[in-house]
């Protein structure tokens, strides 16, 4: 079934879903229902961690390091502490028994390197914004002007930025124990057979930057202690995580810890984190017995939110003449940055499975080494792992496709599943479970317009135009929904993949969902409303769905990976049908009937081929009252459910772009962009939207704006919004959005997850739309992010290098001034 | 924001204004005139100023509003760029003005700086100060010792700094009105709606009566090729009696292209992360010549 959704049809929609109350035989799930949490979060009558105020509270600020890599010799804080409102500064060395390390939980080898990481450094720094030392102050600008009084005295010790240098002999080393945190490796098939004497062999190597997680909302912080148990409130997606960690790291007893995930304003990964500051608001806090809390500036956040992507790609495809591919092979360095934080090795082996893409081949071989470097850590950042997988899978295609001359998405349609080839299990050993590769290709196609934009491109290329068409395709899957529990066992995680929900029917027969997921801008409030609804037979209005609190939500695994509806929503699922089995068995012994003889239906529970009945609602009332229960039965209808899931589940589509390349100024304007996804079956149509349009704008912002660099020092020259640049809605197409739907089999509601597919799509459809603009100079290939600069020199360096008449169009003059070594940055 | 401290300020009236930035600075404090703050308040935020006081006069009634004034149109400098863009009086007599205000930023930026506060800030990558340039505009000034004006050729002196003397406010400009005949337009070069121009040319092209498409004069600046606005006088004096006929017809060399490929003869381009100095030379004479077009079109 496929069903657009375009701007004016979701608009219907909710009119729909407004003025409709809820029709006996209408389902919620399915329903474009706006966001129950939209009011508060819009209106910001809500608590962001930063709108927290506590009697006494006082605030915190880091003093952090100006240098990469330096020795600290001295640290004086005595003028700070005289400063007004100043109450307690510490360095690192304060903290030095009582701190330990921050956590890693993915040693992905046995022989991993995973050096100590101290929250505040003691001897030594190892990026640029490592704190140093902090002022606790009453109020937050005297907390930072204090900062300013802190003298440090640093022996410069050199910095690692590039991870090619820093794996060669002799180069100086991050930490004692060498630059080379892990090397992990995975073949499949007879790779070398695979490239003995294969009639094509492409080979190419791409560069992920390094990205800036940029979430609205930065890092906050609040912890306070009445002397016995803690209270940690944090802007992170993972508070039940980060109680378990923090307990292991602070000592801070489990039972005497509790974390709170109030509203977060966004994460994309970045919050997926035990980070320093959480830690340290701990220990100042045990210290000081005061509340205390921080919040970081864009500028720290830019410096100190972990970043992600960061790898070198080299990939090998052997091929038949027709475009059959043969094998893959792949070489990836990893930079981790300075210290391996919660998962930062794990990142690229997220990837490791899906270089295959939705392709069929013999042999898949596949090496990781991760690197240490003197820059912030890296780690999760929407995709993890799958959207450079995905890069690197469709653009070498895409080469395969113009060195063999033919059509890149014909040469698609030769290697991928055809959809009767499911379940497959590809050459990675995943088994996907279900897909329609040619059905979301073609409805692609045809909303795209694919023919007349290929023969606007030959007449561009014929009348040499100095604005160029490039066509992208991007046919991508990932792995989803994480994760089966055992396959994280196997991959060394430290953790499992389950997730938890509780489903309270209080007395008026009104709903509590309790999830373990920690939404930070999902939507999961009105999706897990709809499946409670229609589950339960309830009014969506009837259900509440609390979460974000440990002393609440007792367990979870949080929300990252794709996995919160997928795992999640099949756990609300599961303890919903828990609820009905209680109330089944208890109208059986109201109505005197047999449980077997009670049918549900709408919300009520009947004796079959009669009228007579009792609403989940009475039941609910009849539980609580507990007057007249079947002997044994507790008086509740309560139920929990943790849920694991067996496979991964595996979303896929077709994301095609076009992009007009000015060949005189080098930049590229995204004319149209069609997207179309599978994410399985649909709970609310309208989240999936927003979820896919921006996926694709920040997978937009990796292929043409953003970018961390440093300078060969090591500092980090993107601290501010004006340097590092992500797109606004000014800077973006119109998306066009359409999907098809093929059930996912491995969950009861055939979901896939949509999070992070917007994402791994987008990238390589533009860059692939940019460099098909640019075949004709002889450009194979633009270096991410694509800009302006970048675009016009690659053009000129493919003029200078490319064979004599490779056929780009001729130079006007001003256009045709080619670089010289005058400089410019990369 | 959490800036460094600094003594706050506002003043009830023009006057008083000149006044306390007149007594701040024989004070030897180092005063900042606060406007909007579209250009202060992130430079506090960044410590990159550490100003020991502020004078707002954000709320100041004037000088605030667009007057046609004969031969010149005067804006006063408190106007916000909204104010301007949306003038009927800008936008039929000084049309530059409006084209390069609708550029700045965003909405939001644009509600709250002012036409003023952006001159005064001289950053070279600001859209107007190469507008200004180009249109010889006249900049009032005032102190407690009266007004001066300061022709655009003048004001501006260094990288964010204009030429005003200490306790001076600038009250307006005055922008002159050219008259028939004459084209406009600003082309701007930046990677997001949001960031500063890469680089950005102000274009004013006047041909020949009779339709013959003629340059009789021109005048262009460019925006972001050096610490100031820099005005391309070679390319003025090239553009003067070139044919503004279709482009290499007739196998003709286009000689407007050639008189725009001296666009960056005179400037220092800077290096920032959007772009090296040869990329924004090169930047300068493909973007003036597509403003000299537009702009004579």
């Amino acid at each position: 079934m496929t069903e657009q959704l375009d701007a004016g049809l979701v608009a219907e929609r909710i009119a729909e879903s407004d003025q409709l109350g809820r029709p006996s035989d209408a389902h919620e799930v399915g329903r474009a229902r706006r966001r129950k949490e939209d009011a508060r979060l819009v209106t910001g009558r809500t608590t962001w961690t930063d709108n927290i105020q506590l009697p006494g509270m006082l605030y915190v600020a880091f003093l952090r390091s100006p240098m990469a890599h330096a020795r600290i010799t001295r640290i004086d804080t005595s003028a700070a502490r005289a400063r007004p409102g100043v109450v307690a500064v510490h360095s690192g060395q304060d903290f030095a028994d009582e701190q330990g390390s921050l956590p890693c939980a993915w040693p992905v080898t046995e022989d991993i390197l995973i050096p100590d990481h101290p929250p505040m450094a003691v001897n030594e720094v190892r990026y640029a914004g490592e704190a140093v030392a902090c002022v606790v102050a009453t109020d937050r600008h005297r907390a930072a002007d204090a900062l300013e009084a802190i003298e440090v005295d640093y022996e410069p010790l050199e910095a690692v930025v590039d991870m090619t240098e820093a794996l060669a002999e002799g180069a100086p080393r991050v930490h004692e124990s060498g630059n080379r945190a892990f090397t992990w490796k995975f073949a499949q098939g007879d790779i070398d057979a695979a490239f003995r004497d294969a009639p094509v062999v492409i080979e190419r190597e791409y560069v992920q930057q390094r990205l800036i997680p940029t979430a609205m909302e930065p890092r906050a912080v609040v912890a306070a202690t009445d002397g016995e148990t803690f209270t940690l409130h944090s802007s992170t997606q993972i508070p039940h995580v980060l109680r378990v960690m923090l307990a292991m790291t602070t000592g801070i007893p489990e039972h005497r810890l509790r974390v709170i995930a109030p509203d977060v304003g966004g994460g994309f990964g970045s919050k997926l984190q035990v980070t320093a500051e959480e830690v340290l608001a701990l220990l100042l806090t045990r210290r000081l017995g005061k509340p205390v809390k921080w919040t970081e500036s864009r500028s720290e956040g830019n410096l100190t939110v972990h970043h992600g992507r960061d790898q070198l790609q080299r990939i090998r495809i052997a091929a038949e003449r027709d475009g059959r591919v043969r094998g893959v092979k792949v070489e990836l360095l990893a930079d981790m940055g300075a210290y391996l934080m919660l998962v930062t090795p794990g990142i690229p082996l997220l990837g490791a499975f899906m270089y295959s893409g939705i392709y069929k081949m013999d042999a898949y071989d596949f090496t990781c080494t991760g690197v240490f470097t003197t820059k912030m850590p890296t780690d999760a950042y929407r995709g993890a792992g799958r959207p450079e997988a995905t890069f690197a899978i469709e653009r070498a295609v895409d080469e395969l496709a113009a060195e063999l001359g033919l059509d890149p998405v014909e040469v698609r349609r030769r290697n991928w599943i055809t959809h009767e080839e499911f379940p497959y299990t590809t050459v990675c050993g995943l088994t996907y479970d279900s897909g329609n590769y040619e059905a979301a290709t073609d409805r692609a196609l045809a909303l795209f317009g694919y023919d007349a934009l290929r023969a606007e491109q030959a007449e561009r290329r014929a009348r040499r135009d100095p604005v160029q068409l490039g066509v992208g395709v991007s046919t991508y899957t990932e792995m989803c929904g994480l994760a089966p529990s055992r396959v994280l066992g196997s991959l060394s995680y430290g953790a499992g993949g389950w997730e938890h929900a509780t489903v309270r029917m209080l007395p008026t027969g009104k709903v509590e969902v309790v999830t373990g997921t920690s939404p930070h801008g999902q939507g999961h409030e009105t999706a897990w409303s709809q499946i409670t609804a229609d589950a339960l037979g309830v009014p969506f209005e009837d259900v509440t769905v609390l979460h974000g609190d440990t002393a609440i939500s007792h367990k979870g695994m949080d929300t990252y990976g794709s996995r919160s509806l997928v795992v999640g929503g099949v756990a609300v699922l599961s303890a919903c049908e828990k609820v009905k089995d209680r109330a089944r068995e208890l109208a059986a012994h109201m109505l005197e009937a047999s449980a077997d003889d009670i049918e549900f239906s709408d919300g009520s529970f009947k004796v079959r081929g009669t009228a007579q009945g009792r609403t989940i609602q009475e039941l609910a009332l009849a539980a609580f009252a507990a007057h007249d229960l079947p002997d044994g039965f507790e008086p509740s209808l309560d139920a929990e459910s943790t849920f694991d899931p067996d496979n991964f589940s595996f979303p896929h589509g077709t994301h095609l772009c076009a992009v007009e390349v000015d060949t005189e100024t080098g930049a590229s304007r995204i004319r149209s962009y069609v997207a179309v996804d599978d994410v399985g079956s649909v709970v609310n149509p309208l989240i999936v939207e927003g979820q896919v349009h921006g996926g694709i704008a920040q997978g937009i912002g990796q292929a043409l704006f953003e970018e961390a660099i440093h300078d060969s020092e090591g500092n980090l020259l993107t601290t501010t919004m004006s340097d590092y640049l992500i797109p606004s809605a000014a800077d973006l197409p119109e998306f066009t959005t359409d999907r098809t739907e093929t059930p996912a089999t491995s969950n009861p509601l055939g979901v896939k997850g949509v999070g992070e597919a917007g994402t791994i799509a987008s990238t390589p459809a533009v860059v692939n739309a940019i460099v098909d603009a640019l075949r004709p100079y002889g450009v194979h290939d633009v270096r991410m992010p694509c800009t302006p600069e970048r675009v016009w020199r690659t053009i000129a360096e493919a003029r200078s290098t490319g064979p004599a008449g490779t056929g780009g169009p001729p130079e006007a003059s001003a256009a045709g001034s080619a670089p010289t070594s005058e400089g410019g940055l990369r | 924001m959490i800036s460094a401290p600094f003594d706050y300020i506002r003043p009830a009236s023009l006057e008083e204004a000149c006044r306390a930035l007149g007594d701040a600075e024989e004070a030897g404090d180092d005063v900042k005139v606060l406007a909007g703050g579209q250009s202060l308040l992130p430079l506090l935020r960044l410590r990159l100023a550490y100003p020991s006081a502020l004078v707002d006069i954000g709320r100041l009634p004037e000088p605030r509003g667009v007057e046609d004034r004969g031969d010149h149109v005067f804006v006063g400098a408190l106007t916000t760029h909204d104010e301007v863009m949306r003038s009927s009086v800008v936008r039929e007599l000084i049309p530059l003005v409006a084209l390069a205000t609708a550029t700045v930023a965003d909405p939001a930026v644009r509600h709250r700086g002012t036409f003023g506060g952006s001159l005064a800030h001289a950053d070279p990558a600001g859209d107007l100060p190469a507008v200004a340039l180009a249109l010889d505009c006249v900049f009032v000034v005032r102190s407690v010792d009266g007004e001066r004006e300061i022709p655009a050729s003048e004001f501006f002196v260094d990288y964010l700094e204009p030429a005003l003397e200490p306790g001076e406010i600038l009250v307006g400009v005055r922008v002159p009105k050219l008259g028939p005949g004459w084209g406009f337009h600003y082309e701007k070069f930046h990677r997001t709606a949001q960031s500063w121009a890469t680089v950005g040319v102000a274009a004013a092209v006047r041909l020949g009566e009779g339709g013959g498409g003629t340059v009789e004069e021109a005048r262009i600046a460019l925006t972001n090729m050096g610490p100031t606005p820099v005005r391309a006088h070679a390319v003025e004096a090239a553009l003067r009696g070139a044919d503004f006929a279709p482009s290499g017809s007739n196998g003709a060399p286009d000689r407007i292209r050639e008189a725009c490929d001296r666009a960056d003869e005179g400037s220092v381009p800077p290096t920032d992360l959007h772009g090296g100095p040869e990329y924004r030379r090169h930047l300068a004479r493909v973007l003036t010549y597509r403003a000299v077009r537009a702009a004579g079109g």
